[in-house]
């Protein structure tokens, strides 16, 4: 038995996106070009309507180990998890997979809202694969974990938010596969909640089980995993420890600004900039200097709950601090519009250095829209005594650390 | 309970997993697909679940529905039309066709949007796709299995016994459940690939039941026509439910002809859904 739990060769997936959003085409259609053209192929869309969502991947991963996959959006990071999991076929390419596989793409999946916890605890039991006397063993210590007792004989259409993906969490988190994929599932639940996911994930992975996983959160990613994949445009652009990949990951989407692609009509960050005390943008902001962010968000519709937290992150990843506007008591209008936000770092709290921003949008059930990194700049010395050793100084914040020094008292010699 | 009994059994057996481009034949892995029963069973047992929740008629609907279409066969063709019934009352005569019949499209109406209504499961989860269509196929039999408590009440009440030819009954239902299954195969696929077939379901249950000896024997069938009529699988299956149910003439050339039809359909319909099925999570 080899020690090689996945072995992926040239995998490539095409995806067509034909004139509009659907891909499947009218019975009408296909009748139309038919009578049209009977000896053609019966299919007139060109090549140019085709996206390479995966394009020639080869990579091993050996069992046990505990892999990141990390890339941007549209690196294909979902495509090839959909691909191990078996969810749709390969283009080109094959993929060898040597062990029992659980796979987690989505928490809840197959869920229904009108019957209760307990059965939906079994329904989605077994749609993840697992037989119901595995379920019914795990009955209990799954409806412990989900914290939801008292209404699992409940329709979970009245469950809240929190209770649903709780619940739905603790059924994927009871499986016991050899190779677990998932997908993004971390950013669901309140902060407590998601430690605890944490700890589970943490759990599997010293069990021995090889574990592959997709997530736009850095400090999760270097958290958990022994080794990172990073994919580009498609493309696997780099393999090896998670701390390197990391770190090339977010220099390689250093911008010193971002903006919002498309609306996706969903509560969701359109721009972040770096300003000054005046509000101005800056782009070389001094360290002696109060600077912040500018960041503007969109709620398409009008719900209440909403937080918004920054995170400023080490080059390589490293979270430095992090605040929230629940942590300094400002509530988010529930109203369907855009806010801006200013969220300002006295001066003489951070060192120079190399510095990524992390942007969050959430409520008490979901990350509702990250960006890490947001945006990334480079803080420089500004004229202090303070900073007068230069790069003498290690670390990452400036701690006002209260100094005396005098002559030590000495016992010896005194009368 | 010793250990070995609460030992972990997890469906997918096979230890190693190929991935490859789906393209050509692929075999059904029939190994599998067993693995995966107790899927088969949640699917179904949901909902049945559900909707015994959600319909404040629940089971009376399943004896309501077939019991009033019955009642307008009864008058308008019974009545008034006088449609001849091979020698039987014709309200029991109707609802013994009736009762496979209401199977059926159900089977087929809930089976062909299957596939397109399972979307969230297909892009999220690997299972055998053809669950999904064979358990549209399975859940009806719990709506039939009431309707027949009804046939056996109408049978006491018009004291009609059923003859040694009930234990037909059995295999003819293996041929309603494999025509249901192998018609929602090719639906569900076809729903899949051309998004407005499902319009076109409507049309095809309603023209298919009349070409189906439902309201009418096929006895008014020309004899030399028979077997081409038993070319429609369900002109067998009805006409044979009857039969065992109700007695009247042994329908044996429209049956063989029927379940003929039945294996090319189903096997025809397995290879369709095989190929289309590795892109589902893509085009759905």
């Amino acid at each position: 038995m080899s020690d090689i739990a996945i072995r992926v060769e040239h995998l490539a997936k095409r995806y067509s996106i034909g004139a509009g959003v659907e891909s499947y085409r009218t019975l009408r259609e296909t009748l139309g070009q038919l009578a049209r053209a009977p000896f053609g192929r019966g299919r007139t869309r060109s090549a140019a309507a085709h996206i390479w969502a995966l394009d020639d991947v080869s990579m091993e991963i050996k069992k046990g180990e505990v892999v990141g996959i990390i890339g941007g959006n549209g690196a294909g990071k979902s495509t090839l998890l959909k691909i191990l999991s078996r969810i749709t076929t390969p283009t080109r390419g094959r993929a060898r997979i040597s062990g029992r596989v659980g796979s987690l793409l989505e928490v809840g999946t197959g869920f229904h809202p009108e019957l209760t916890g307990r059965e939906n605890i079994f329904l989605n039991g077994a749609i993840l694969g697992m037989a119901r006397r595995e379920i019914a063993r795990k009955f209990d210590a799954i409806v412990a974990f989900a914290e939801v007792a008292r209404f699992i004989d409940t329709a979970v259409k009245y469950y809240s938010s929190g209770m649903y993906v709780r619940l739905a969490f603790a059924v994927a988190a009871h499986l016991e596969p050899e190779i677990l994929i998932v997908d993004e599932v971390l950013s669901v639940g309140d902060a407590k909640f998601q430690q605890k996911c944490l700890g589970k994930m943490d759990d599997v992975a010293r069990t021995g089980r090889t574990v592959l996983f997709v997530s736009h959160n850095m400090a999760a990613v270097q958290r958990l995993a022994t080794s990172a994949l990073l994919l580009e445009g498609g493309c696997l652009a780099g393999t090896g420890p998670v701390r390197p990949m990391v770190a090339r990951y977010l220099g390689g989407h250093a911008h010193a600004r971002y903006q919002a692609g498309r609306r996706t009509g969903r509560p969701q960050i359109l721009e972040a900039q770096l300003v000054d005390a005046f509000g101005q943008p800056v782009a070389k902001p001094l360290n002696t200097e109060t600077f912040g962010f500018r960041i503007r968000f969109a709620l398409p519709q009008s719900r209440s709950g909403i937080r918004l937290g920054i995170g400023v992150l080490t080059g390589d990843g490293t979270v430095v601090f992090t605040s929230g506007s629940d942590d300094v008591a400002i509530e988010v209008p529930a109203d369907a519009r855009e806010y801006e936000a200013r969220v300002m770092v006295p001066g003489d709290t951070l060192l120079a250095g190399d510095y990524h921003l992390a942007v969050c949008l959430w409520d008490a059930g979901e990350t509702l829209d990250l960006q890490e990194p947001a945006l990334s700049f480079a803080l420089e010395y500004g004229p202090s005594v303070l900073y007068a050793s230069g790069d003498n100084r290690k670390g990452f914040v400036n701690v006002r650390c209260g100094w005396t020094l005098e002559p030590a008292l000495s016992l010896v010699g005194l009368p | 309970m010793n250990v070995d009994v609460v030992a972990v059994r997890v469906p997918c057996l096979d230890a190693i997993v190929d991935i490859e481009p789906s393209s050509g034949l692929r075999p059904l892995n029939l190994r599998e697909l067993w693995s995966y029963r107790e899927l088969l069973y949640f699917l179904a047992w949901r909902d049945i679940k559900v909707r015994y929740k959600q319909t404040a008629l629940g089971a009376a609907w399943a004896i309501l529905q077939p019991l009033l279409t019955m009642s307008v066969f009864a008058i308008f063709l019974g009545r008034l039309a006088h449609v001849p019934s091979d020698g039987l009352p014709y309200p029991l005569f109707s609802f013994a066709g009736l009762v496979p019949w209401t199977y059926f499209s159900t089977a087929v109406a809930t089976g062909a949007v299957s596939i397109v209504g399972s979307q969230q499961l297909i892009s999220k989860v690997y299972f055998p796709r053809l669950l999904i269509p064979l358990s549209a196929a399975v859940t009806p039999l719990v709506d039939f299995a009431v309707a027949m408590l009804t046939l056996v009440a109408m049978l006491a009440w018009y004291r009609v016994m059923p003859g040694a030819a009930l234990a037909w009954l059995p295999l003819l239902l293996l041929l309603a459940i494999a025509t249901a299954f192998a018609t929602a195969l090719w639906l569900s696929t076809l729903t899949v690939l051309y998004r407005d077939v499902r319009y076109v379901v409507a049309f095809l249950m309603q023209f298919w039941m009349f070409a189906t000896p439902v309201a009418y024997p096929a006895s008014l069938v020309p004899a030399k026509w028979r077997v081409l009529y038993g070319l429609n699988p369900m002109a067998g299956v009805v006409e044979g439910f009857r039969w065992a149910l109700v007695g009247g003439p042994a329908p044996g050339p429209i049956v063989a002809a029927s379940a003929a039809v039945v294996v090319v359909l189903l096997v025809t319909g397995v290879v369709f859904f095989r190929r289309a099925e590795g892109t589902f999570a893509d085009v759905i």
